[in-house]
């Protein structure tokens, strides 16, 4: 027992978190026994279509990036006073940009608590087989296409959340994001955001219960020995060593929320840039480009294009600070 | 867009009984009404095939599934691809020559006209006036079901200026009705559309001292209000809101919405299908084009009282030349069937457009009659 506490640590700093083991690996004598004589071939052609696989997804965003750079060029060179009604290209993007982060960042403040909470009470609370319909509904939640999830929102939230609004006006109105008058259609930035929550909670969900359950059962064990009660012990050893994979989680949502297009461009009564999250206005790049797409052409939709590589670029720079901030945190993982 | 179920299943019908119509009309009489026109020009020669393919407009898309479904059981040896990317792109895809036909909310620019001749020979291209579809001024105000607006009333409630529905402006031109005092919610097209352009176009010519702004398919940002993608969009927002009032294609209005009558000369016109076509019919053909181009100046403030002017037209355009004889006999056999009354008929059940007046149907016989080989 001591030894394989021991060996967890080391076996948890690797990058990929979800490979973890909870089963117990065969033993060094079958493995070899496998990996000889034709093995040696199944390896070689193995070892190629993992490479082959790994290659594709590259070659696939270089396509996407080049076709990118390539539509929106004559967005960024042609005389800024042709550009969104001659108002030049930044000035144009700006607002989205700043509409896009806020919907995403308030759609993960509030999936986030709720998804590891979820996660955490699949993994760790609930009865069996309650854990499993749970994890089956949180699945299928998954699997609604976002469509469904805007029609939901224009047609039930949207109306449902008015008076909520007309409430928050009157009673926090001095706060900029809450001032009034509010949306008679309920159809604001807020509700957007709330809707991007529900979409996303499943993701992060799925995610944070797959690596919640990896947790050593030893560890758990040990923390319960030495008098922990559940909460101290999920504190203790669940939560330290799934972090990377929460964070990991909150940036595969946070791609869905930044990216959304269907449920926004339809919830959203788009308009200028305003602090006021229940008043109809601000606007996200994807829903931008959604709604103006289908009737656009020559340099408006050069314009359409560049607001997608912005994004493009937004969306990388926000995955790479999220890979550093896991490398950061990568020592902790293992409750050592 | 108006995509209607339902509608399509009765249009297949009426499509069924177009079909018997035009082959019992092309063998029996010759009186000249509009079917029979067509009945002779599909079935008398010899049945067109070939591959008809267009681009533009995704407000006819519904329309043209429809047309598309009636031409081919008449003509089961022709495929017609209709690709809704927009009117301008539309346009555009018919002046490169990838296509033999465009759908457009917008006749072609004098530019456009000069660039098409470069498909389509010295005459250039045709606009055709194939598909009026009437535009509603809709309201959700509990138990009042019609109200009487003025040009310059709707400018000033979409403009944000009359800002609740007990507003003496309204109240003047409806007593006997009693208004709330309930806020307006103005609601727009938030995507870009051939609607928004049609009910700009109507606001800045019938109320030019309250709607400064130019007609475009892009709702002025600077305005107040809210807005919603599509015309269902707009609808659904609509009608879960109380006290909003938006712009939309008819078809699409839900019967728990109030439409409002609009002012024409002295009186007030409802909303009809009729009143739409008649408007469409008194409009005067655009200047500078060939005589049989069809492209019309849309009249906004119309005297006749049987008119309702805010109406969208879609065109087809088409060349007045195509290098061959079995491209010509295409098209003109899929347009004279659009523009017939069986055609019409067919668009109205499908997507409750308005049908052609038989005027201007006889206009667009004449027009394509006159297609003909580049020489």
């Amino acid at each position: 027992m001591a030894k394989t506490l021991h060996e967890t640590p080391s076996v948890t700093k690797g990058r990929d978190v979800t490979a973890t083991q909870t089963k117990t690996p065969e033993s060094p004598k079958e493995l070899r026994e496998m990996s000889s004589g034709r093995g040696a071939a199944g390896d070689r052609i193995f070892s190629g279509a993992a490479l082959a696989a790994g290659v594709l997804i590259l070659v696939a965003l270089v396509a996407v990036a080049v076709f990118l750079v390539v539509q929106a060029l004559p967005a960024f060179v042609a005389p800024q006073s042709q550009i969104a009604n001659g108002q030049g290209f930044w000035p144009y993007i700006f607002p989205l940009v700043v509409g896009t982060v806020i919907a995403a960042a308030i759609a993960l403040l509030i999936a986030t608590p709720i998804s590891i909470g979820v996660a955490l009470f699949i993994s760790h609370y609930a009865p069996r087989r309650l854990a499993q319909i749970l994890g089956y509904v949180i699945d299928l939640l998954a699997a609604i296409p976002s469509v469904i999830f805007g029609a939901w929102g224009i047609s039930f939230l949207a109306p449902a959340l008015v008076p909520g609004y007309t409430w928050l006006s009157n009673a926090l109105g001095w706060i900029p994001i809450f001032a009034g008058p509010p949306s008679a259609t309920g159809k604001t930035l807020l509700t957007a955001s709330i809707v991007l929550a529900v979409m996303v909670i499943p993701i992060i969900t799925s995610v944070c219960r797959e690596i919640f359950l990896q947790t050593p059962k030893l560890h758990e064990e040990a923390a319960l020995a030495l008098g922990a009660t559940r909460w101290e012990m999920i504190r203790m050893t669940v939560l330290p060593f799934a972090r990377p994979g929460i964070i990991s989680a909150v940036m595969l949502g946070l791609g869905r929320a930044l990216g959304e297009t269907m449920a926004v461009a339809l919830v959203l009564s788009s308009g200028p840039l305003i602090a006021s999250l229940i008043r109809s206005g601000n606007q996200t790049i994807a829903a931008e480009i959604a709604l103006n797409f289908p009737e656009a052409s020559g340099l408006s939709l050069n314009t359409l294009i560049a607001a997608g590589l912005v994004l493009f670029l937004f969306t990388l720079a926000v995955n790479i600070l999220a890979r550093w901030v896991i490398s950061r945190h990568k020592e902790f993982s293992g409750a050592n | 867009m108006k995509a209607l179920r339902f509608g399509r299943v009765s249009a297949v019908a009426v499509v069924a009984a177009g079909a018997l119509a035009l082959s019992a009309c092309g063998s029996d009489n010759g009186t000249g009404s509009s079917a029979t026109a067509t009945g002779s020009a599909t079935s008398a020669g010899p049945k067109v095939t070939g591959t008809l393919t267009g681009a533009g407009s995704t407000a006819q898309s519904a329309a043209i599934d429809a047309w598309k479904q009636g031409f081919t059981a008449a003509n089961p040896g022709v495929t017609v691809q209709y690709n809704p990317v927009g009117s301008g792109a539309g346009r555009k895809t018919f002046i490169s020559g990838a296509g033999q036909f465009a759908g457009s909310d917008a006749a072609m620019t004098s530019d456009e006209l000069t660039q098409s001749n470069a498909v389509c020979g010295t005459d250039g291209a045709l606009d055709l006036p194939v598909y009026i579809s009437p535009i509603a001024v809709a309201f959700n105000l509990p138990g009042v079901t019609t109200l009487n607006l003025s040009p310059d009333t709707i400018a000033k409630i979409f403009r944000g200026t009359i800002t609740t529905w007990n507003d003496p402006a309204i109240a003047a031109d409806n007593s006997g009705v009693s208004l709330p005092s309930m806020k307006i919610t103005p609601v727009h097209r938030s995507d870009d559309s051939g609607t928004t352009q049609n009910f700009t176009d109507y606001l800045n010519k019938a109320a030019p001292s309250v709607w400064t702004d130019k007609s475009n398919q892009t709702w002025p940002a600077s305005l107040p209000g809210e807005n919603a993608k599509g015309t269902s969009g707009v609808v659904t927002t609509v009608t879960n809101t109380q006290g909003a009032i938006a712009y939309s294609d008819d078809s699409a209005v839900s019967g728990s919405l109030g439409k409002a009558k609009v002012k024409v000369g002295s009186s007030w016109v409802a909303l009809s299908a009729q009143g739409a076509a008649k408007a469409v019919e008194l409009s005067q053909p655009a200047t500078g084009r060939s005589a049989n181009d069809l492209a019309l100046n849309l009249d906004r403030t119309p005297t006749d009282t049987s008119a309702y002017p805010i109406v969208l037209v879609s065109y087809h355009i088409v060349c007045s030349t195509y290098k061959d004889q079995a491209t010509v006999d295409l098209v003109k056999a899929w347009e004279n069937y659009v523009v017939s009354d069986s055609g019409q008929q067919t668009a109205a059940a499908a997507a409750k457009s308005a049908p052609l007046s038989s005027a201007l149907a006889s206009k667009a016989k004449t027009a394509i009659a006159s297609i003909k080989v580049k020489s």
